[in-house]
């Protein structure tokens, strides 16, 4: 269970206009929100709502300004073993010059596994994301789609009890994408992992989440969450041609619109 | 600042070892007594001579390197057949250690300035020429092929497509052979005696003037360090203008 | 075929126009390529070889290696604190722009003259390309590779050795590569100052008392001994950092 209460982060950075010394810019300003234990939750935000920075604080490597973040029951100060991140810029997470499962198997290595586990374990990744047949392939060899893959068997074999994505498919085509969200459905499903999921996608959000957590323009606040009463079973052609589907979509779609207004309007903080 | 400190604190510590004994002071002084002996030397004629005549060597032997350098970098790398055939021959002459010509430059040119030309013209050339097929081998295709399509000749083509884009890295060659240049001045100095920087090093060591090799020493590395901010600054400025100028034309 | 011709085209070219144009030259410092081919043969027998070669050829390799080893691991320190590294850049400047054979007479007061004194003053001339070149790779390091190895708990030596000197690796060959040619110089001009063995003080030998096609000989067997281990250099580079070159022109097609 990952808990985050009343996360703040105000970031300083000296002022360029000279004499004004540091200058405050408040990213985060007081989120909560909690993803239940083999839960699959959606963040969406417009651009630069500190997606980033929030997923940066929850995985220890970012140390937040205020409120606290816990996985597990235990306060998160520092990268912990129960989780796992995916990052979007997949061609430079993955090491340039170790083979694939080099790459998957470094992790492991340092949790001091034993090479039978170890082996195993990254032989049923790499199977799982199906891409076994390729371990002694350098990332770069592969397509955009089949690196993120790679990172993704990277994750898997860690067993974490958490795995974060940051908007891990935003650098790949549209076909791969789908691929890629029904590939994530499956592990989340198969494994019984907590996944946080962070996009800018809604109708990804929707079609991948049970739940969908809605954040504000920066300084960021939760802007809404809702349910998302799908079947579990769902594909790529009839869940989104689902009227649900379209119904959930829209109502993400205005909370996401009235957030940028808010923020192009300097609105009074809403209620 | 913290530059500064650290500058300070290698001053002081050439101070210290001698002083407290850890090093003996025959073979390295304080530095108060090479400050000293750096103080004596500048107000003679001698040294400047001595700093004009590294500089003189350094100059002409970059000048000429230059030259050639992009010269025959811009026309091996303008005719392809050229580049293929040359290949081999450059690879091969280019590690050739510039100081395996010390004998011969000894025999040619005895203690004149020809020495250091030869030397410093040798190992600067190839920096530029090297640089130079660099960029050359960067010229976009596309750049060249519409050149070709609106029937440009062979100077065109050079001077349209070929050397602005090789431009930048003719700078970089050129900061790349000026301290090479610099390091062949003062060597040919040194080892031949030639007139120079390196000749009253090599004068300070066989007289026992332990201070003033150290002085002369610590003034050949200022002048590298000078000329690499020189060369910096100069290539930054060269490119800054290059990108302007090549920003305002439309693509 | 083609591809043979035009390696070897210009180098036979070059070689036989010299051969011919030499031929009958009475030009005392010029004497003809077939008498220098000549002198090559008899002055460099196996027992020159081992005399004066392989001395040379050992304190350029240790040397070399010394400051590679020392350089890289000081780079790595410099590099990944930012305290230090502002604290001692300018005087790094300062080492690395002193022309490195002036360093020759001060090593000799501490050294003397023996093989330790050579060595010194090739890890000496070496150390400041290996060294700089480190500091920018190790600062240059992509900050997502830094993230994803501390995400995955991969920390202390291992962070050093699995993802900070493999990402610096291609900036760190680049000074090796540089630090090569700078320990080649620094050993002929060590041996030229003070040595009773080694290529830098034969050929002088021969300069000295004219023997003028053995000096020859020497200057072509310096320019050989240059172009193997640049060679060398590249074998080894080119299979170290293959990723690399696979990454670059992988990314360059595209």
């Amino acid at each position: 269970m990952l808990e985050v209460q009343g996360l703040r982060k105000v970031y300083k950075s000296a002022g360029r206009s000279g004499r004004s010394g540091q200058r405050e810019v408040e990213a985060l300003r007081d989120l909560t929100f909690t993803v239940d234990t083999g839960e699959l939750v959606c963040l969406v935000g417009p651009s630069g709502c500190g997606k980033t920075t929030l997923l940066r604080c929850i995985a220890g490597l970012l140390e937040p300004s205020g409120g606290k973040v816990s996985l597990d029951g235990r306060e998160v100060n520092g990268p912990s073993p129960g989780l796992a991140m995916v990052f979007q810029e997949y061609g430079r997470s993955l090491f340039p010059w170790m083979s694939v499962r080099d790459n998957v198997e470094l992790p492991l290595r340092q949790k001091k596994l034993p090479r039978e586990r170890r082996v195993e374990l990254v032989e049923q990744a790499l199977e799982a994301v199906g891409l076994a047949g390729t371990e002694s392939a350098f990332p770069w060899q592969l397509s955009g789609g089949m690196q993120q893959r790679v990172a993704i068997a990277r994750a898997v074999a860690y067993e974490p009890s958490t795995l974060l994505m940051d908007e891990p498919f935003a650098a790949v085509d549209a076909q791969t994408r789908a691929d890629l969200e029904d590939l994530v459905r499956a592990l989340w499903q198969r494994l019984g992992v907590t996944v946080l999921f962070i996009t800018h996608d809604i109708d990804e959000a929707v079609y991948l989440g049970q739940r969908v957590v809605m954040l504000s323009s920066s300084p960021t606040v939760v802007q809404d969450e809702v349910t998302v009463d799908l079947p579990a079973d769902r594909d790529q052609l009839h869940t989104r041609a689902d009227p649900r589907f379209t119904a959930l979509r829209t109502h993400v779609y205005e909370q996401i619109q009235a957030a940028k207004l808010g923020a192009v309007s300097q609105a009074a903080p809403r209620s | 600042m913290r530059g500064l400190a650290g500058l300070a604190g290698l001053l002081l510590i050439v101070e210290a070892l001698p002083r407290f004994g850890l090093v003996n002071d025959g073979y390295l002084p304080p530095t108060s007594r090479i400050a000293a002996a750096l103080g004596d030397e500048v107000v003679t004629a001698e040294f400047w001579q001595a700093v004009g005549d590294t500089l003189t060597g350094w100059a002409i032997g970059l000048a000429i390197a230059v030259a050639a350098g992009v010269v025959v970098g811009i026309v091996i790398g303008a005719v392809p057949v050229l580049r293929a055939a040359t290949a081999s021959t450059v690879e091969f002459l280019r590690p050739i250690p510039s100081v395996a010509l010390i004998p011969l430059a000894v025999l040619l040119y005895g203690t004149d300035l020809g020495s250091t030309l030869l030397l410093v013209v040798y190992a600067a050339f190839w920096q530029v020429l090297v640089q130079v097929l660099y960029g050359v081998a960067d010229v976009d295709p596309i750049a060249e092929e519409t050149a070709r399509s609106f029937r440009f000749g062979p100077w065109a083509r050079i001077r349209n497509v070929l050397w602005p884009t090789a431009l930048p890295y003719v700078f970089t060659g050129v900061r790349l052979a000026a301290s090479v240049a610099l390091v062949l001045a003062v060597t040919a100095e040194l080892v031949i005696g030639a007139p120079g920087l390196g000749k009253m090093i090599a004068v300070a060591q066989t007289s026992g003037a332990v201070p003033d090799m150290y002085a002369l020493i610590a003034v050949t590395g200022l002048l590298g360090v000078a000329i690499n901010l020189a060369a910096r600054v100069f290539e930054r400025r060269s490119l800054a203008w290059h990108q302007s100028v090549r920003g305002e034309v439309p693509a | 075929m083609k591809r043979l011709a035009y390696v070897l085209g210009l180098p036979v070219v070059l070689f036989a126009a010299w051969f011919v144009i030499s031929a009958g030259s009475e030009n005392f410092y010029a004497p003809p390529l077939s008498r220098i081919l000549e002198s090559f043969g008899r002055t460099w027998t196996l027992d020159r070889l081992q005399a004066d070669v392989l001395p040379s050829l050992w304190r350029l390799i240790a040397g070399y290696v010394l400051a590679s080893v020392i350089g890289v691991a000081l780079g790595v320190a410099i590099g990944l604190s930012r305290g230090l590294r502002a604290t001692v850049e300018p005087v790094l400047e300062f080492f690395r722009a002193i022309p490195p054979p002036v360093l020759v007479p001060v090593i000799m007061l501490f050294a003397g003259i023996g093989d330790g004194m050579k060595i010194i003053v090739i890890v000496f001339g070496c150390v400041w390309p290996v060294l700089l070149n480190t500091v920018e790779g190790v600062r240059a390091v992509d900050s997502v590779q830094l993230d994803t190895a501390r995400a995955y708990g991969i920390g202390g030596p291992a962070r050093i050795r699995q993802v900070v000197l493999p990402a610096a690796s291609p900036q760190i060959a680049a000074g090796l590569r540089q630090a090569l040619s700078i320990a080649i110089i620094l050993m002929v001009i060590s041996e030229m100052f003070a040595a009773s063995n080694g290529l830098g003080f034969t050929i002088v030998q021969f300069q000295r008392s004219f023997a003028i096609p053995e000096m020859w000989s020497g200057i072509i067997l310096l320019g050989l001994l240059g172009f193997a281990l640049s060679l060398l250099f590249r074998l080894a580079e080119g299979w170290v950092l293959r990723w690399y070159h696979g990454l670059r022109s992988v990314t360059k097609g595209r």
